[in-house]
């Protein structure tokens, strides 16, 4: 399955690579990358493919989330169709 | 992918108090009759928990998968006056006991159903079960209770609404210590919906299936959001597009996760309730959303115009969202747990008569209301059937959720904590219309019923 993971927080050196190698260390692969600076804010947005992660989807998000607190940044993990079901017809 | 429409979803969730209510799962009791009691409630209990055993964890798993919050997970079941009645030498208040002590085996927040529907008469069980309603609510801490006492095809039982009267003050009398809690968890109906997922009410209807899944979807933090950012210049056609727009939004939330907890839980889908419900955290009030319409503050004339602008506009932008909706869906009007409204009780903006208008226009009735305790049971069966009237002629659901504050006085406060909130005391016409609930009996259907 697909999911999107989004990064919101203060610029720093290292959130790509961070976040792309917890990402790697379960074996999700990365898509699609945008990121930007929204009015001092960094916002990340990955899409990724889960289908060959090797822990559970709880358990990603956790460890995702985990890694944003230490960095003090605020990252969701979430299925694409929430997005999907919400914005298209 | 489009990153403002995630963002836009990730700041509805993680700022304005975007939610999925609650996932209610129905299951019918009706195989569960016995004129033995003890082997009545043990059915009962052996089926909830059987049934709804993966309830929660699902409803975490979703949440967690989706990143959106799945605040209560409750259960509905067949009013416990139909199944009590197989067993008539026996109390009722077993059953009560049996569908507390499933809920916290399985770990939902509420169960709803300890029920009767008497609109038109009291069948075989339902007079013992009212009877022992502010018992039940005294001992058990999960069991929420509803009473349907009038429909728009019978007409309302008066009776029952004077009975009601008596049952809503004793259920606060007996919880006096607990801020009269036991009056909170209780509900009294006019065209009670049978797949109804919010509590205090809901009860799995007759005419459903064995089990079944229903969603209440949330959100008036969303829809203040909206009318904030659109600005004093919007019209109010403008305004009621925008709330459509935003209530298609937050409903196909719902219309997901009830998708998908009912293929995890291979339960039929029911229905998605699309109501906009408050919670006394700031910002997830629906008087707030009427005060962004531009009123000085909610209760002030003009207050029932803004709201019926609203309660149609969400069903007219949830209904496309979904595939089955129903339930109450619209907007909710609970007083002590919307920090608006308590705001404006506090401040006399807001009042019972102003509320009773309110409840013509939006989706249930007077509801989370506190009163004075020395109010009179007459006055309480008196306000019942004024709503239940509201009900019965404009074909809708009215419901009344009063809370006789025992001990205490208008303008003190009584505060559940949790969702129920608190709030204060809110004066009562104390003009007697004892005479008028005493001679009980029926009042007709009115001529709306006549329809076939």
């Amino acid at each position: 399955m697909k999911a999107v993971i989004a990064v919101i927080g203060k610029d720093m050196v290292g959130i790509l690579a961070e976040v792309s190698s917890t990402c790697a260390a379960k074996k999700v692969n990365v898509l699609e990358v945008t990121q930007s600076i929204l009015q001092d804010m960094f916002v990340m947005v990955m899409m990724v493919d889960t289908s060959a992660c090797t822990v559970p989807f709880s358990e990603l998000s956790d460890s995702l989330t985990q890694l944003g607190t230490q960095m003090n940044l605020k990252i969701h993990v979430m299925h694409e169709d929430i997005f999907n079901s919400m914005h298209r017809i | 992918m489009n990153t403002n429409e995630i963002l836009e979803t990730i700041n509805m969730i993680d700022n304005e108090d975007l939610d999925v209510r609650t996932i209610t799962m129905g299951i019918s009791l009706l195989d569960c009759m016995d004129s033995d009691v003890k082997k009545s409630t043990q059915k009962v209990y052996d089926k909830i928990c059987r049934y709804a055993g993966d309830l929660v964890k699902t409803g975490e798993d979703i949440s967690k998968e989706y990143g959106i919050p799945i605040v209560n997970k409750r259960i509905a079941v067949t009013p416990i006056g139909i199944v009590s009645g197989a067993c008539q030498t026996a109390s009722p208040i077993h059953f009560a006991h049996a569908l507390d002590k499933a809920a916290r085996e399985v770990g939902v927040n509420f169960i709803g159903g300890y029920s009767a529907l008497v609109h038109k008469g009291f069948g075989p069980g339902d007079y013992a079960l009212i009877e022992s309603i502010p018992q039940a609510l005294a001992e058990t801490d999960f069991v929420c209770s509803s009473v349907n006492i009038g429909s728009t095809k019978a007409g309302i039982n008066m009776d029952a609404v004077k009975k009601m009267g008596v049952i809503v003050k004793k259920a606060a009398e007996l919880t006096a210590d607990r801020d009269c809690i036991g009056a909170a968890k209780l509900v009294v109906f006019c065209n009670a919906p049978e797949d109804n997922p919010f509590m205090a009410g809901a009860f799995h209807g007759t005419g459903e299936g064995d089990c079944v899944i229903n969603v209440g979807v949330s959100g008036p933090g969303v829809v203040r959001a909206a009318i904030k950012k659109s600005g004093d210049g919007c019209t109010l056609d403008e305004i009621a597009e925008l709330i459509k727009r935003t209530a298609f939004k937050i409903t196909r939330t719902g219309q997901l996760v009830a998708q998908e907890a009912s293929r995890r839980l291979c339960v039929p889908f029911g229905i998605v309730d699309l109501s906009l419900a408050p919670t006394p955290a700031v910002g997830d009030s629906v008087a707030y959303i009427l005060e962004g319409m531009g009123l000085e503050q909610c209760g002030a004339h003009g207050t029932t115009a803004a709201l019926a602008l609203l309660n149609d506009a969400v069903k007219k932008g949830g209904v496309m969202a979904s595939s089955h909706v129903g339930g109450l869906s619209g907007a909710f009007i609970p007083v002590t747990e919307d920090a608006g409204m308590i705001e404006a009780a506090r401040s006399g903006a807001l009042t019972l008569n102003k509320l009773e208008a309110m409840t013509a226009v939006c989706s249930v009735g007077l509801d989370m209301i506190a009163i004075p305790g020395d109010t009179s049971p007459e006055i309480i069966s008196a306000i019942i059937a004024d709503e239940a009237a509201i009900g019965m002629v404009n074909t809708k659901t009215t419901a009344v959720r009063l809370i006789p504050a025992i001990g205490k006085k208008c303008g003190e406060e009584l505060n559940f904590g949790g969702l129920l909130g608190g709030g204060p005391i809110m004066e009562v016409n104390q003009k007697s219309p004892a005479a008028f609930i005493h001679r009980g009996g029926r009042i007709p259907a009115p001529l709306q019923s006549l329809k076939n």
